[in-house]
């Protein structure tokens, strides 16, 4: 992959890009800042993520719900000591903000942003908004690699001083519609100049396997290093629920079954013969086997070539990421040194 | 053509408040053809209007006359004598059909009976949909005719995203995802590269972020001046 003349060979010198340049299947994980002004969260949500991911993504008004910014949270995350990739949609903001942003962001220590569209505001709590989309993802993308690169502003005008360095991100969901175009949309964000790229969730392996022998015969997976999105199972009703409400999941049925089976104790019992005791207890065996089934899943994608990493989005979830990482073995993180800290 | 919807009998009635002499003014092109404010709905509303006042005990005398083009200003004058008798002027024509009127009966109080909703045809029966949000900078010579300034609820140059489902929009199933059309379209001509391509930023000041838009034709102006 292309170096930059920047002089230590890096793009950024993230952590999480000197891992992946390093040749170490990569993990990142992703914090949701709060509904509020609570910085606490974000530092006891970092504390259970330090040292078990490479980066963290900070997610940017997710679901189109406000909550406390990427790059505000991103600020306490480099404080706690870890690594964040901040989330950038093109649903809030024009060409201007972001751009000040990405400055704001870089002054404030961060060193990864991954573009993406953004999810539309009708989703959110605020849905007689105005959304902005005065770029898009891929356009996003690009005018980050050209300030990076080519040190100029999205209007063409050089910087006068430092430009912002960013590990460059995009998503891609394998599994939307039409699927035959995707990797073909995949290529483009690379074209663009993306440095890495985050999936979708993906649970049915057959199906990524096939995206990724397609991604393969474009020779996108030597330009870019690709990480692969996991999560775990919280129970059979939210498998079922992203199989029919979130546009490109496929799960497989099996794995439906054995979520389903993992609460058979308790199986046949309608709500009111349930105790406390056997909510906790049945929604603890669902979660065990919930964690069960990703740990496989990270430990089949390890094996598919031109996957580079995974993404654990355990949202709201934070608790479940350390186990993963321990169980696929991916534990203890590596350490590579940082040749910017290392001259200093 | 420009689609538009009747506003309320209850909203409409707010607007006209007190007023005792009202006139509708109907309009003849385009909000005719979408059955919201052509001569059959202004004297539709204005019977209404005389019906609701005459039971809050309080009758109104309201009237109904339809224009050809409510956006032209030969037409308005046809009705000159009829807007200037009247206390306030319903218009059922659309945005520009009310400011029309607003800006040649400067002395007139007008009100909009209806919404104007977007430019766009009726797909089947009954079902009006957009096509056209007026950018001013058109690509559809790159798309295969479909709009993915209008059609897309993001307004994407590189899509699809990925809320794209079995062809429609993750907005709403009943919205047809526009870049799966783009796509089904150019691949069965053979001509994809506009999406494999990275299209570029758009320029929006040809569009209403750069403000008013204004058009002046010099060869249509020097005609006028030499007749």
């Amino acid at each position: 992959m292309a170096a930059n003349a920047s002089g230590n060979g890096y793009l950024s010198g993230s952590n999480l890009e000197r891992v992946l340049r390093a040749g170490h299947f990569a993990v990142t994980g992703e914090l949701g800042p709060p509904q509020n002004a609570d910085g606490e969260v974000i530092r006891k949500k970092a504390a259970l993520l330090k040292g078990y991911v490479d980066a963290v993504n900070i997610t940017d008004n997710q679901t189109a719900i406000v909550r406390m910014s990427s790059i505000g949270a991103g600020t306490i995350v480099v404080q706690e000591g870890l690594e964040p990739v901040i989330q950038m949609t093109c649903r809030d903001r024009n060409r201007l903000a972001m751009q000040s942003d990405l400055l704001g962001a870089y002054a404030l220590g961060m060193r990864n942003v991954l573009c993406l569209t953004g999810d539309h505001q009708t989703f959110g709590n605020h849905p007689n908004s105005k959304n902005v989309f005065d770029m898009d993802s891929t356009q996003l993308v690009q005018m980050m690699v050209h300030m990076r690169d080519e040190k100029v502003f999205q209007n063409g005008e050089a910087f006068k001083g430092p430009e912002p360095r960013f590990f460059v991100g995009a998503a891609e969901s394998p599994f939307a519609h039409p699927v035959e175009f995707r990797p073909l949309r995949l290529a483009k964000k690379v074209k663009a100049g993306a440095n890495f790229i985050q999936t979708q969730l993906v649970y049915d392996i057959k199906a990524f396997e096939a995206f990724m022998e397609k991604v393969r015969a474009l020779g996108i997976h030597k330009e870019t290093y690709i990480l692969a999105g996991v999560g775990p199972l919280k129970s059979p009703g939210m498998a079922k629920y992203m199989i029919e409400n979130v546009p490109g999941i496929l799960i497989p049925e099996d794995m439906v079954k054995r979520m389903s089976q993992a609460g058979a104790p308790w199986a046949g019992k309608s709500k009111d013969e349930l105790t406390k005791d056997d909510k906790k207890a049945r929604s603890n065996a669902w979660q065990q086997e919930g964690i069960q089934i990703c740990i496989e899943l990270i430990q089949q994608l390890q094996k598919i070539e031109g996957v580079a990493g995974v993404h654990i989005m355990a949202i709201e979830w934070e608790e479940a990421v350390k186990p993963l990482v321990e169980g696929a073995g991916l534990y203890p993180r590596p350490i590579v040194a940082n040749p910017v800290e290392e001259v200093a | 053509m420009i689609v538009a919807e009747q506003k309320s009998l209850n909203e409409i009635k707010q607007l006209v408040g007190a007023a005792k002499n009202v006139l509708v003014v109907g309009c003849g092109t385009c909000v005719t053809v979408c059955f919201a404010g052509g001569s059959r709905e202004a004297a539709i509303l204005a019977s209404s209007l005389r019906m609701a006042s005459k039971l809050e005990g309080g009758p109104k005398a309201v009237s109904d006359v339809t224009v050809q083009r409510q956006c032209e200003w030969e037409y308005l004058d046809e009705i000159a004598e009829q807007v200037k008798e009247a206390e306030l002027v319903v218009s059922l024509g659309c945005g520009i059909g009310v400011q029309a009127i607003a800006e040649h009966f400067p002395e007139t109080w007008v009100v909009p009976g209806l919404n104007t909703s977007f430019l766009g045809l009726p797909t089947e029966q009954g079902i009006w949909m957009e096509r056209c949000a007026a950018c001013g900078d058109c690509v559809l010579g790159l798309t295969g005719g479909i709009c993915p300034i209008a059609r897309c609820s993001k307004s994407l140059l590189n899509g699809p995203c990925g809320g794209s489902v079995d062809g429609h929009c993750e907005i709403d199933p009943e919205v047809p995802c526009a870049w799966q059309l783009i796509y089904d379209r150019l691949s069965s001509m053979g001509k994809l590269e506009f999406m494999t391509e990275i299209q570029p930023v758009k320029n929006w000041r040809t569009s209403r972020d750069g403000g008013p838009r204004r058009i002046v034709r010099n060869d249509l102006r020097l005609a006028a001046e030499e007749e």
